[in-house]
């Protein structure tokens, strides 16, 4: 059962060295404050699990959390690279960065896998293309009734899925709306969820909508982090700041600069406001 | 009126698509020519969005595939595995719009590295949907500018299958879809051999000699029988795509 927590104490509760982590969010909603989070808690030899692994998944490489990604698309949208991620990838910097690379479309079907409880997913994908030469975990099945070949991959099993949602209300359930990605497959597919939300309220007024809402005896801890998804966005509350995404570009080019950026706007904090007046 | 090499581009690829078409939309010359058509010659069109937004008719392009603009505007917003499931492997996709670092005389395409996968020179971004849109939508379009490094003899990674190596892979896979049927460059249009699915000139643009075209393909590029000029952008076509770019910019404070 959901349980409220400041967002420091979610992490360290729920998230250990090791772990393999999914911070989900397609563009919007992404968990910034709780990707901060990890970072300010110096944990490291993570899994990180995202399709599409965005500044946030650049900013936990570029100092070092990670240990393998697993991952479908890693660009700044509309923008070009991830710099810190390819300078992993490239040069072994900080770390060397292991690498078990998907489609979108596999990690997709491989979410939903998780979330219904089976050991795979199994779609018609990959056809002609080089990943399965080069990734060893993406594989083929003939289908009993048809013999058509199909591809397969391991469903997504995360340790931990973090999330960033609208709103909660008091009992811990969770509303996400807008654009809504994988959020709910990938909580479902989780041993362990945390949500951060932008506020808590009394009713989340879902009845008879067909909302996407997540019980709160699905997710661990409730977090109150307003905010939270910024550069990314959240639906309904403020909008997605794409000149940071943009501005991200030169930030990231340079390992120095990079590590300055993060040690003024992570480590002292001047970003996550809302960390300052957790309640 | 005079225009850029880019606007040629995007208006050629706007003019391929029409009112019936149900779009596979990326991010970049792809949406700019999906919402061109819409504004101008193709009203009707439907643009899908991999975030999972169906029937979208932004006012200002999005970033990023994921904007909430997309959803505003959207008839309907689906979650992500729906979209993968049902909208492109259900095939009810009828153009996917692709493009990549590197593309071959097949329409095969390289997003993924140049170089050696294990030791990459560059690390690009990957497949994101094109690994599956390359073979779950009924035709592929792909707009890219021309250059040497692009439009390469051999690609240095295979990530969206276009007719296979040699031009025979995809069909003795099976694959019922047609695959790409168009490059739209800068430069020029191309089309695929109907036998031997290599794609050769069909038209040049105004004022692009064919030894440019040429010099700017890593292979011995065909040529089609009857090369013809490229339409001119009209006037209108060039308004509304640069009126659709500057409130864009305005929109995103980038310029």
């Amino acid at each position: 059962m959901a349980e409220f927590l400041a967002l420091s104490d979610a992490i360290s509760r729920f998230v250990k060295r090791g772990d393999c982590v999914a911070l989900e969010g397609f563009t919007h909603l992404i968990p910034f404050a709780a990707g901060h989070e990890i970072i300010r808690q110096g944990l490291t030899d993570l899994t990180l699990i995202r399709m599409t692994p965005d500044l946030v998944y650049d900013q936990m490489i570029g100092v070092g959390c990670a240990r393998k990604l697993v991952f479908s698309w890693g660009g700044n949208p509309g923008v070009g690279s991830l710099h810190r991620l390819r300078d992993a990838v490239e040069h072994g910097w900080p770390r060397p960065l292991e690498i078990d690379e998907h489609g979108h479309s596999a990690m997709a079907h491989a979410y939903a896998a998780g979330a219904a409880g089976m050991p795979c997913a199994i779609f018609r994908g990959y056809l002609g293309s080089d990943l399965p030469r080069v990734n060893s975990r993406i594989q083929s099945v003939v289908c009993p009734f048809t013999g058509e070949i199909l591809a397969a991959v391991p469903a997504l099993r995360p340790d931990v899925t973090i999330i960033h949602a609208q709103k909660a209300d008091r009992h811990g359930n969770v509303l996400v709306s807008g654009i809504i990605g994988v959020q709910k497959e990938a909580v479902l597919a989780a041993a362990r969820a945390i949500v951060t939300v932008e506020e808590v309220v009394d009713d989340l007024e879902t009845a008879g909508t067909n909302a996407v809402v997540l019980p709160a005896w699905t997710v661990h801890a409730v977090a109150v982090a307003p905010g939270g998804a910024r550069p990314s966005y959240a639906h309904g509350y403020y909008q997605r700041d794409n000149v940071f995404y943009t501005e991200w570009d030169s930030i990231a080019r340079d390992r120095d600069r990079f590590r300055d950026w993060i040690d003024t706007e992570v480590i002292r904090g001047r970003r996550d406001a809302a960390e300052a007046t957790r309640t | 009126m005079t225009y850029t090499a880019t606007e040629m581009m995007t208006i050629a690829a706007a003019r391929a698509l029409r009112n019936e078409d149900i779009c596979f939309v990326g991010i970049g010359l792809p949406s700019a020519a999906c919402n061109l058509a819409r504004l101008t010659h193709a009203p009707r069109l439907t643009l899908v969005y991999e975030s999972g937004t169906i029937e979208t008719k932004p006012h200002v392009l999005p970033l990023s595939i994921g904007d909430g603009e997309l959803c505003d505007t959207a008839l309907t917003t689906v979650p992500v595995p729906e979209m993968f499931q049902y909208w492109l492997q259900g095939g009810r996709i009828t153009v996917g719009f692709l493009g990549g670092a590197q593309v071959d005389r097949y329409g095969n395409l390289n997003s993924t590295v140049v170089g050696d996968y294990a030791r990459p020179k560059v690390r690009l971004p990957g497949s994101g949907g094109a690994s599956e849109i390359a073979t779950a939508c009924q035709r592929i379009y792909i707009v890219m500018p021309h250059g040497i490094r692009a439009f390469v003899d051999k690609l240095d990674f295979l990530t969206s299958l276009g007719h296979g190596p040699t031009g025979r892979e995809r069909r003795e896979v099976g694959i019922k879809t047609d695959g790409p049927t168009l490059i739209v460059t800068d430069l020029c249009t191309m089309r695929p051999d109907p036998e031997t699915k290599e794609f050769a000139v069909v038209t040049l643009h105004p004022g692009v000699t064919a030894e440019r075209v040429r010099e700017n393909t890593g292979w011995p590029v065909r040529f089609h029988e009857s090369v013809d000029v490229t339409p001119v952008p009209e006037p209108h076509e060039l308004s509304v795509l640069r009126d659709l770019l500057q409130r864009t910019a305005q929109a995103h404070g980038v310029n």
